[in-house]
C-alpha cells in the first residue's frame, strides 16, 4: 500500500495532539485553524463597520457619554449631503486627487522610461530619486512650509530667479489659488518615485523579443513605444494609479503639517474634515455618517476600477 | 526569642511598606510653554514637603487640547492633576472629568475670596458664576502686546513717525493708533534689514485665530449674547462694531503683518520678535518674562502694553486653573497638592519664578506693580478680560469660529458680516444640537 503524504502527516502528529483532534471532521478542524482569524476580522473590521453604521442614525457624542443617544433617522446622512462645506471640501479632494495622479503618472512613466534605458549611474539615480518617499510625510510637511516661506524659502527663490518675480511677493500656502497647487507639488514630489518603481517594474517585466520582432517588422521608435510599451505597462500604470488614489483619498498628515487646511478652508480635505469633525468637535453620530458616506464613495469607485484593471489585464 | 524577632520584623516592614504606599507619584499635565518650567521648579518644595514625587506632561499648545481632551473623554488615568484651559471648566465639570472642589475647600479652610474674583469667575466656576468649584486659579493670563522700545525710541524713527502720523511715537492709547503703528513699520529698513508692522494670530487648527481676533471684537464692544445665558446671538455676534472690528483685524492682517504670516500662534509671534523681523507682537503674559530675559531683544530692547482700547477697554482671556482629575486614582494626593499650591508664600514663590499667581496676596501686595515691568499691565489686563464661550460644546463653538474668521480674514471670502452670520449659524446649530435652544 503506497505512503500517502496525509497518511505522513498523521504519523508525523504527536500522539497527545492527534488524540485531541481524533474525532472532529475535516471541516471542524478546518474552522478551528480558520476561526481566530474570522474572530480577529469580526472583531477589528466587521464589529466597528456595523457598529458605525448604526451610530450614523444617532446624535451620539463620545465626550459626552452621560448625555443619552437619540435615534435621528437619516437627520446626519441629510445634513452632510446638503452642507456647502462639505462640498467645498469634497472639491478640494477631488482637484488633488486628479491633479497629484496626473503629474505622478505622467512624471513617473517618464522617469521610469528613462531610467530604464541602460546608462553610466542608473542605479544611483534610481536610489537617489526614490529617497523622497522614505520619508515620515509628517516631516515632508514640515520642512516643505520652510522651502514655502516667502521670505527665505528656497522654492520661492528658485521661481523668483527663474521669472524674475519678487520671491516675497507670493505666498505657496497663505494664498488661496496657489495653497491648492501647493499640496499638490509636495505630494508629486513625494509620491512619483512610487509610481516611478511600479512603472520600472511594468517596463522591465516587457520582453525583449516583442521589440526585436517589431524592430523585424520596421515598426518605428513610437509605434513601438503606443502598441507594445503603453498597453503593457498599462496594468502596471493602472495598480499604481489604484494605490495613489486610495492613499491620497485619506490623505491627512502631509496636508495637516503643510497647512493645517487652511488657508480658511482651501485645503481642507474629506479626512481632515472627518477628523475635526470626529475628534474635535466630537459630533460622533455626524462623523460616523461622514465617514459611511466616504466609505461608500471610495468603495464605489474602486469597485469600478479594479474591473476596469480586470478587463485591461484580460487584453 | 526567634518569634518575637520575626514579629518584630513583620511589624516594622508593615509599617514602612504603608509609609512608601502613602508616598504617591503624582502626574501633573499641562501645556508645555515657559511657565510650565516655573512649576517644574516650584514643585521640588512640594515633594521635598510631602515625600509625594512629581511627574510632568506638557504637550505643545496646538496639541494640548486635542491630547488632553481626548484623554479627559477616555477616561484615561495619565493625569491626576491638570491644568487645563479655562474653556473647558464647563465640559470638565458637566462631563465628570473634574472632581468638585467645594467640600474640600471648606475643608482646608481654602477660600475663593483669596484669588482675585476675575480669574475664580473664569478658571474655577461652572455654571458660570455660581459658587461650584471645579479648579483652583492657577495661571492668571491675557494677551497683550510686546515692542521692540529700543527701535520706538530712535530719533530717526520717531520724526519720521510725526511726520507721516502727525503724533508722537509711542505706546498705543487705542486699537486704530496701534494699526497705525505697525503699519508705519511695515517694510521699514532698520538698520539694512526690512522689518514689519506686528506678529498677530493668524493660526487655523487650533484656537489662534480666534484669540486673536477677539482682541480686536472686545474692545469694540462685542457680546456673545444679548442676554447672558439665553444664547440669543443675533444682534450681539453681529452687531455693527463686531463687524468693524473684524474688518479692522483684517486690515490689520493685510497690512501690517509679515509676508506669509497665514498660520501663526504665540511660537511664530515669539520667533517673529525675537529675530527682529517684528516691530510688536501680540501674545498671552506667560511669555513676557522669557521675553523680558531674551539677551537679544529683552532687557532695554523690550516694552509692554496692555491690548488698547477702542470703545471699551477688553483683553482676550487666556490662563488655567488647576484641577484634580475625577479618574486619577491617587486623588488624596493630588488634592494635596493643591491645598499646597493655594498657600500664599507657595503663590509668592511662583510669581518669583515666572508664574502669574491670581492670589490676592501677591497681586494686592504694594510692591508688585514694580516687580516686573510688565506686572502693571498684566493687573490693567486682568480688570478687563473677557473670555470665550465655557460651554460644554465649547470644542465645537470654538472650531466654527476658527473656520469663520480664517476664511474670512486669511482666506479673503465673504465679508465680515457674512463671516458673522454665519458664525451665529454654527453656534445656533450647536445650541439646538445641545438642547438650549
Amino acid at each position: 500500500m503506497t505512503d500517502t503524504i496525509a497518511d505522513r502527516a498523521a504519523r508525523a502528529t504527536p500522539v497527545p495532539v492527534a488524540r485531541r483532534i481524533r474525532g472532529l471532521s475535516d471541516r471542524a478542524i478546518a474552522w478551528v485553524f480558520v476561526a481566530p482569524t474570522i474572530f480577529l476580522l469580526l472583531a477589528v473590521n466587521i464589529f466597528p463597520l456595523i457598529w458605525t453604521i448604526n451610530l450614523s442614525f444617532t446624535d451620539f457624542k463620545a465626550n459626552r457619554a452621560t448625555r443619552g443617544v437619540e435615534y435621528i433617522g437619516l437627520r446626519n446622512y441629510e445634513r452632510i449631503l446638503t452642507d456647502e462645506d462639505i462640498w467645498l471640501t469634497m472639491q478640494a479632494t477631488a482637484h488633488f486627487l486628479f491633479w497629484t495622479i496626473f503629474f505622478q503618472v505622467l512624471i513617473g512613466f517618464t522617469l521610469a522610461w528613462l531610467i530604464n534605458r541602460k546608462f553610466r549611474g542608473n542605479d544611483l539615480w534610481t536610489t537617489i530619486i526614490v529617497l523622497p518617499m522614505m520619508l515620515s510625510p509628517a516631516v515632508v510637511g514640515n520642512f516643505w512650509t520652510f522651502l514655502y516661506q516667502p521670505q527665505i524659502g528656497l522654492f520661492n527663490y528658485v521661481v523668483g530667479f527663474f521669472s524674475g518675480v519678487d520671491p516675497s511677493s507670493f505666498e505657496m500656502i497663505g494664498s488661496v489659488s496657489l495653497a491648492p497647487w501647493s499640496i499638490v507639488i509636495v505630494d508629486t514630489w513625494m509620491w512619483t518615485p512610487f509610481v516611478m518603481l511600479i512603472c520600472l517594474a511594468g517596463l522591465r517585466s516587457i520582453p525583449d523579443y516583442i521589440y526585436e520582432a517589431a524592430e523585424i517588422d520596421r515598426a518605428s521608435k513610437w509605434r513601438q513605444f503606443w502598441t507594445i510599451t503603453v498597453p503593457m505597462v498599462l496594468p502596471f500604470l493602472m495598480l499604481a494609479v489604484l494605490f495613489r488614489g486610495i492613499e491620497n483619498f485619506k490623505m491627512f498628515d502631509l496636508v495637516v503639517q503643510l497647512t493645517g487646511g487652511g488657508p480658511g478652508s482651501t485645503t481642507e480635505l474629506t479626512s481632515i474634515n472627518l477628523k475635526r469633525e470626529a475628534f474635535e468637535k466630537w459630533r460622533t453620530g455626524y462623523a460616523s455618517a461622514y465617514a459611511i458616506i466616504l466609505f461608500v464613495t471610495v468603495f464605489g469607485l474602486a469597485s469600478i476600477y479594479v474591473k476596469a484593471l480586470n478587463k485591461v489585464k484580460e487584453r | 526569642m526567634t518569634i518575637s524577632r520575626l514579629l518584630a520584623a513583620t511589624a516594622v516592614t508593615t509599617i514602612a511598606l504603608s509609609g512608601a504606599a502613602a508616598a504617591e507619584n503624582l502626574t501633573l499635565c499641562w501645556a508645555a510653554w515657559d511657565p510650565a518650567n516655573a512649576l517644574v521648579e516650584l514643585s521640588k518644595d512640594f515633594e521635598a514637603q510631602s515625600g509625594h514625587t512629581m511627574n510632568f506632561e506638557f504637550v505643545p499648545w496646538p496639541n494640548f487640547a486635542d491630547r488632553m481632551l481626548n484623554e479627559l473623554n477616555s477616561g484615561g488615568k495619565l493625569c491626576d492633576l491638570l491644568i487645563g484651559d479655562s474653556q473647558w471648566i464647563g465640559g470638565g465639570a458637566e462631563n465628570g472629568h473634574y472632581v468638585k472642589l467645594n467640600d474640600f475647600f471648606a475643608k482646608e479652610g481654602i477660600s475663593m475670596d483669596d484669588f482675585a474674583p476675575a480669574t475664580v469667575y473664569a478658571y474655577s466656576t461652572w455654571p458660570k458664576g455660581e459658587p461650584n468649584y471645579y479648579a483652583l486659579p492657577a495661571m492668571g493670563d491675557a494677551n497683550a502686546w510686546y515692542y521692540r522700545k529700543d527701535w520706538f525710541a530712535r530719533d530717526d524713527i520717531k520724526a519720521a513717525f510725526k511726520e507721516k502720523t502727525g503724533r508722537d511715537l509711542g505706546e498705543p492709547k487705542t486699537q486704530k493708533e496701534l494699526l497705525e503703528i505697525a503699519q508705519f513699520f511695515q517694510g521699514r529698513e532698520i538698520d539694512g534689514k526690512t522689518v514689519y508692522g506686528a506678529a498677530i494670530f493668524t493660526e487655523r487648527g487650533s484656537e489662534g485665530i480666534t484669540m486673536g481676533v477677539t482682541g480686536a471684537l472686545y474692545p469694540w464692544g462685542f457680546k456673545y449674547e444679548n442676554t447672558p445665558g439665553k444664547y440669543d446671538m443675533e444682534g450681539a455676534v453681529n452687531s455693527p462694531e463686531a463687524v468693524e472690528a473684524l474688518e479692522f483685524y483684517k486690515e490689520f492682517y493685510k497690512t501690517a503683518t509679515p509676508p506669509g504670516y497665514t498660520n501663526s500662534y504665540m511660537g511664530e509671534s515669539l520667533d517673529a520678535f525675537k529675530s527682529g523681523q517684528v516691530a510688536m507682537g501680540m501674545n498671552w503674559f506667560a511669555f513676557f518674562p522669557g521675553l523680558y530675559a531674551d539677551p537679544v531683544v529683552g532687557g532695554d530692547k523690550i516694552g509692554f502694553f496692555v491690548n488698547p482700547p477702542q470703545n471699551q477697554a477688553g483683553s482676550t482671556l487666556g490662563g488655567q486653573g488647576i484641577s484634580v482629575v475625577s479618574y486619577s486614582e491617587k486623588r488624596d494626593a493630588a488634592l494635596e497638592y493643591v491645598k499646597w499650591f493655594a498657600q500664599p508664600e507657595v503663590q509668592q514663590k511662583w510669581w518669583t519664578l515666572g508664574g502669574y499667581s491670581c492670589h490676592v496676596a501677591v497681586l494686592n501686595d504694594p510692591g508688585f506693580k514694580d516687580s516686573a515691568p510688565f506686572a502693571g499691565d498684566f493687573l490693567e489686563a486682568m480688570g478687563g478680560v473677557q473670555d470665550f464661550w465655557q460651554e460644554p460644546a465649547y470644542a465645537e463653538l470654538l472650531l466654527a469660529m476658527q473656520k469663520r474668521m480664517h476664511d474670512y480674514v486669511v482666506a479673503d471670502q465673504g465679508t465680515a458680516k457674512e463671516a458673522l452670520d454665519a458664525l451665529i449659524e454654527d453656534w445656533t446649530e450647536v445650541f439646538e444640537d445641545e438642547g438650549k435652544l
